[in-house]
């Protein structure tokens, strides 16, 4: 029950937004920071009392569509809590962010509510179907959000994002409905096809299967040849859009590889295992080497998300190498995939907001307009260096936990493939060097803007608020890592077990 | 059976049939002593005798499945479904009509055009027997021809016209068809025909297959006989186009599934594949032609052709799966919400031809296009609306149904889908740059587009129950 208040609350808000007439602006947007928060608080006690070794708590499970067992099904594990908690935190950071939201306030939070409900319920979904229904509706809000707040080219960008990921999830329908008529009991619910996994022995429909799967969520999380969608997406979304979208809506995908296709199809997991990881080292490299390549501060960010996703999937596909890995290895990979995806969150969270003030002082992204903003915005210039060493894996920040135990997992199964990712992280740590040289160092310059005449000002408290809580975050989970990894260890065993079957 | 007393015992069995007559005649006799600017009683009469055909066709579906009449008429779950989602979808047309054809010279004959067109798509769902069948086609065109040239302007009358001949050729097809069939098998009645067409001469059978497939596929708009619903829901009013894209199509559909699942399950042709080639053919052909829309009646023309692609998908499995029924019932229902909810979303603003006028238009009523987003992305299939329960249920029949290329068929072709309706949902949510005089919104269809939003909502969340309902 605590779940779904958690997951629905946002929605809710978001529907009396919008219905009662003549709310003022500003009431709105601090309705959405309530909403957030209150969440925040539900989740913190949720993980107060969430027992890590008890498997599956919050869990509630009513009837939707007996004549397919379709149910909505929701519930925490080791797994989704961290997700959910970092999600609530990010949404909370960007409603603080959108305070000062000029354009159709209302709308806009009661969009954001809503995204907010369906990233939630997705990580929450113990049911294909609800899951699904959850994951489109992600689609479906950040469609809205770039069409409607965006710069740029965005009805283009918005459109694009619709299509490529609309195929996605097709695709992985269609995966879905394989795993619902390869099952014995012939039903939607994760915990049951997760203990009693479809298509076992049947090599070539499990490959299809995974096929299916693996390319709608793929699409979305994005791996290459599928991110080609992302870049553009992030140009023309608004600042609190791509930190969504980079931050929680990327995961949606990796978190479907654990959830979904580990669990419930162990068999051609293992078999496809390898392409998994040459899949994943493919994207670190190529997500590194053209995010060096870039001219435009938010795309570079992007592009690295595309990196840091190629990690993920390299510590799960040698989660999947069964024969030359032994368990501690494997399960070591998976939890640093698990770390990885909440420490993403909140640092390129807090990376997109920081272009966001670059946005909102000079209206452009591009290296070449920026220089020197350290002397005259050093809270701008700290946090952004921050967000950068811990992207790039500096030890002390989340992401070097996250990217260690990847590598440390996936060494003994491919060393080959590990050391090759490992040379993303030099590239990376280059980009960001040279990013932070670009726009930190040297003479101040700036794009003279008509909006903002004064010329630059630092980040102001309700940015710094926004902010600092996330790189707060990843700090503690760098420095403290027990906190999460206590929660996550024995989830990410269960999975390496399954898959072990 | 031959007695007088079963005969009358079966008499109502049709009661819900019987109601909606009965609205139709009484209406006529309503409408001839009634002054031209009160006629909307008679509107109001249609309305209550539709909904008094749908509690009692709910009251039947809980009953046991029975024939009458020789088996001529079937009732089972799917006419049940067929009956309540027809008078519910013809009295929200009438509604629809009734701010159209307000203080029309001709207000009542579009009501009761209306309610015999309605009895006629349920003859085409409940029929046992290709004699009945013909009937029901017959009984589900000739008002409908009448209606779509009301206003006898010139694209009315050419849409009539291509709309009749069309009907006609393609009702000689049918009656070919019928014949070779009854030549084949002995028999008209499917039972009958059910055991006698898998011996039977194959190009008879053939013949038959397709001459009756044809003329089911005219009344439901499936591709290769589409050809005069662009035209047709082009040239009339939307209340018109909304009542003929959606009534005549769910008693096709079914009729379709009903002729699949019995006399030709085992037939000597391979009929289901030729149904899953038409599905195919439907919706990629409805997608494609609709991209270059840019009039909406003629964009949801193409959509609901291409909707009938997927609807035909699961007359392909009806005899090969026990999950094609279920999907039959959830998305006829949805599709019927959901369609009449687009129309209605023209008909709101009388005047507006195009996706760009209509956005315009609808500026500064966010709620119109709130309804109107969840209407068309409910028409893509984006869950939790209604559609989206009932395509999920049509992919799965399909692939159970050993026809998974048709599932991949359809995925590809539900994206391409999202194409035009994104075209119209795009510039209808932008409402900042547009500037211009206001126009008036109609208030009736504003209420049935806000309904139908609502209704595909909340039929997509209560699936469960409105299946386990119409199973027991």
């Amino acid at each position: 029950m605590l779940l779904t208040v958690v997951v629905l609350l946002p929605l809710a808000v978001a529907v009396v937004l919008m219905a009662l007439p003549r709310i003022p602006d500003r009431v709105a947007s601090w309705a959405w920071v309530a909403a957030s928060a209150v969440d925040l608080a539900l989740v913190a006690w949720m993980w107060w009392r969430f027992d890590p070794g008890a498997g599956i708590a919050f869990d509630v499970k009513v009837r939707w569509i007996p004549t397919v067992d379709a149910s909505y099904h929701v519930g925490v594990d080791g797994l989704s809590l961290p997700l959910i908690a970092m999600t609530t935190v990010l949404f909370l950071a960007c409603a603080v962010w959108s305070l000062r939201e000029q354009h159709r306030p209302r709308a806009h939070a009661a969009l954001f509510l809503f995204l907010q409900t369906a990233c939630l319920g997705t990580f929450a979904a113990l049911d294909l179907i609800l899951f699904f229904v959850f994951f489109d509706l992600t689609i479906v809000g950040m469609y809205f959000v770039i069409a409607g707040w965006g710069h740029g080219n965005r009805r283009r960008s918005a459109l694009k994002f619709f299509l490529y990921t609309f195929v996605g999830s097709l695709a992985l329908l269609v995966g879905f409905i394989g795993l619902f008529l390869g099952s014995d009991e012939r039903t939607f619910d994760m915990v049951r096809l997760a203990d009693n996994p479809p298509l076992q022995g049947a090599p070539v429909a499990g490959g299809l299967v995974l096929l299916a799967i693996g390319i709608g969520l793929g699409v979305k999380t994005p791996v290459f040849p599928f991110h080609t969608w992302l870049p553009d997406a992030h140009t023309d979304a608004p600042a609190a859009g791509s930190a969504i979208l980079a931050g929680v809506l990327l995961k949606l995908g990796t978190y479907g590889f654990v959830r979904i296709a580990m669990p419930m199809l162990p068999e051609a997991w293992r078999d496809w295992a390898m392409v998994i990881v040459v899949v994943g080292v493919v994207s670190v490299v190529w997500g590194a080497f053209v995010a060096l390549a870039q001219q435009d501060f938010k795309r570079m960010v992007a592009y690295t998300s595309v990196n840091h996703m190629g990690y993920i999937l390299l510590g799960l596909g040698a989660a999947g190498l069964v024969g030359p890995a032994d368990d501690d290895a494997r399960t070591i990979a998976t939890v640093g995939a698990v770390v990885q995806m909440v420490s993403h969150g909140l640092l390129t969270g807090a990376l997109f907001l920081l272009s966001g003030v670059l946005w909102s002082r000079g209206g452009t992204y591009a290296f070449d307009r920026w220089g020197g903003l350290a002397r005259p915005a050093p809270v701008f210039a700290a946090c952004l260096a921050v967000a950068a060493f811990g992207s790039l894996g500096l030890p002390g920040l989340s992401a070097f936990i996250a990217e260690f135990q990847i590598f440390t997992g996936a060494l003994q199964a491919t060393p080959v493939a590990t050391v090759i990712a490992v040379t993303g992280i030099l590239v990376t740590a280059g980009l960001f060097l040279l990013a932070l040289q670009r726009l930190l160092a040297g003479p101040t310059t700036a794009p003279a803007s008509a909006a903002n005449p004064g010329g630059l000002v630092d980040v102001n408290r309700r940015e710094v608020i926004a902010i600092v809580p996330l790189l707060a975050l990843s700090l503690v989970i760098g420095l403290l890592p027990r906190v999460l990894l206590d929660v996550v260890e024995p989830a990410a065993e269960l999975v390496t077990d399954l898959v072990a079957r | 059976m031959n007695e007088m007393g079963g005969g009358g015992e079966e008499v109502v069995a049709l009661l819900p049939e019987l109601l909606l007559l009965a609205g139709a005649v009484l209406g006529l006799l309503v409408g001839l002593w009634t002054p031209q600017r009160r006629q909307v009683r008679v509107g109001v009469l249609a309305v209550l005798f539709c909904l008094a055909s749908a509690v009692a066709a709910a009251v039947a579906l809980t009953e046991p499945d029975e024939t009458v009449f020789d088996g001529t008429w079937v009732i089972d779950t799917t006419t049940g479904v067929v009956r309540i989602a027809v008078a519910i979808s013809t009295a929200v047309a009438v509604v629809l009509c009734s701010s159209a054809f307000a203080g029309h010279a001709r207000e009542t004959e579009v009501y009761v055009l209306m309610m015999l067109g309605s009895i006629g798509a349920i003859a085409l769902a409940a029929s046992g027997d290709l004699l009945m069948l013909v009937a029901g086609y017959l009984l589900a065109s000739v008002p409908l021809y009448a209606l779509v040239g009301f206003v006898k302007d010139a694209r009315g009358v050419e849409a009539t016209l291509k709309y009749y001949l069309m009907g006609a050729f393609v009702g000689v097809l049918m009656l070919v068809g019928v014949a070779a069939l009854i030549l084949a098998g002995g028999a008209s009645g499917y039972e009958e025909l059910a055991s006698a067409l898998p011996n039977a001469s194959v190009a008879l059978v053939a013949v038959g297959v397709l001459g009756v497939l044809a003329g089911v596929g005219f009344k439901a708009g499936a591709v290769p006989v589409h050809f005069w619903i662009p035209d047709v829901a082009a040239g009339t009013a939307p209340a018109v186009a909304a009542f003929i894209t959606t009534v005549p199509k769910i008693g096709a559909v079914a009729a379709a599934f009903r002729l699949l699942a019995e006399p030709f399950a085992d037939a000597p042709v391979d009929a289901p594949l030729l149904v899953a080639i038409i599905a195919a053919a439907s919706m990629t052909l409805g997608n494609l032609a609709a991209f270059a829309q840019t009039e909406l009646l003629r964009l949801l023309a193409y959509s609901t052709i291409s909707q009938v692609g997927y609807l035909f998908m699961v007359v392909a499995v009806a005899a090969r799966t026990d999950l094609a029924e279920p999907a039959l019932v959830i998305y006829l229902t949805g599709y019927a919400i959901t369609n009449l909810g687009a129309f209605a979303a023209v008909a709101a603003l009388p005047g507006v031809s195009t996706i760009a006028d209509w956005a315009a238009a609808a500026r500064e009523r966010r709620w119109l296009v709130v309804s109107l987003v969840v209407c068309l992305l409910g028409l893509v299939g984006t869950p939790p609306t209604a559609v989206f329960v009932g395509k999920l249920a049509v992919f799965i029949a399909t692939a159970d149904g050993a026809m998974a290329w048709l599932v991949v068929v359809a995925a590809v072709n539900t994206v391409a889908s999202l194409f035009y309706y994104l075209r119209w949902v795009a510039p209808a949510a932008e409402t900042t740059s547009s500037t211009g005089p206001v126009t008036t919104v109609m208030r009736v269809p504003l209420v049935t587009v806000h309904a139908a939003a609502v209704g595909s909502l909340l039929l997509g969340l209560g699936a469960g129950a409105w299946l386990t309902f119409t199973a027991g």
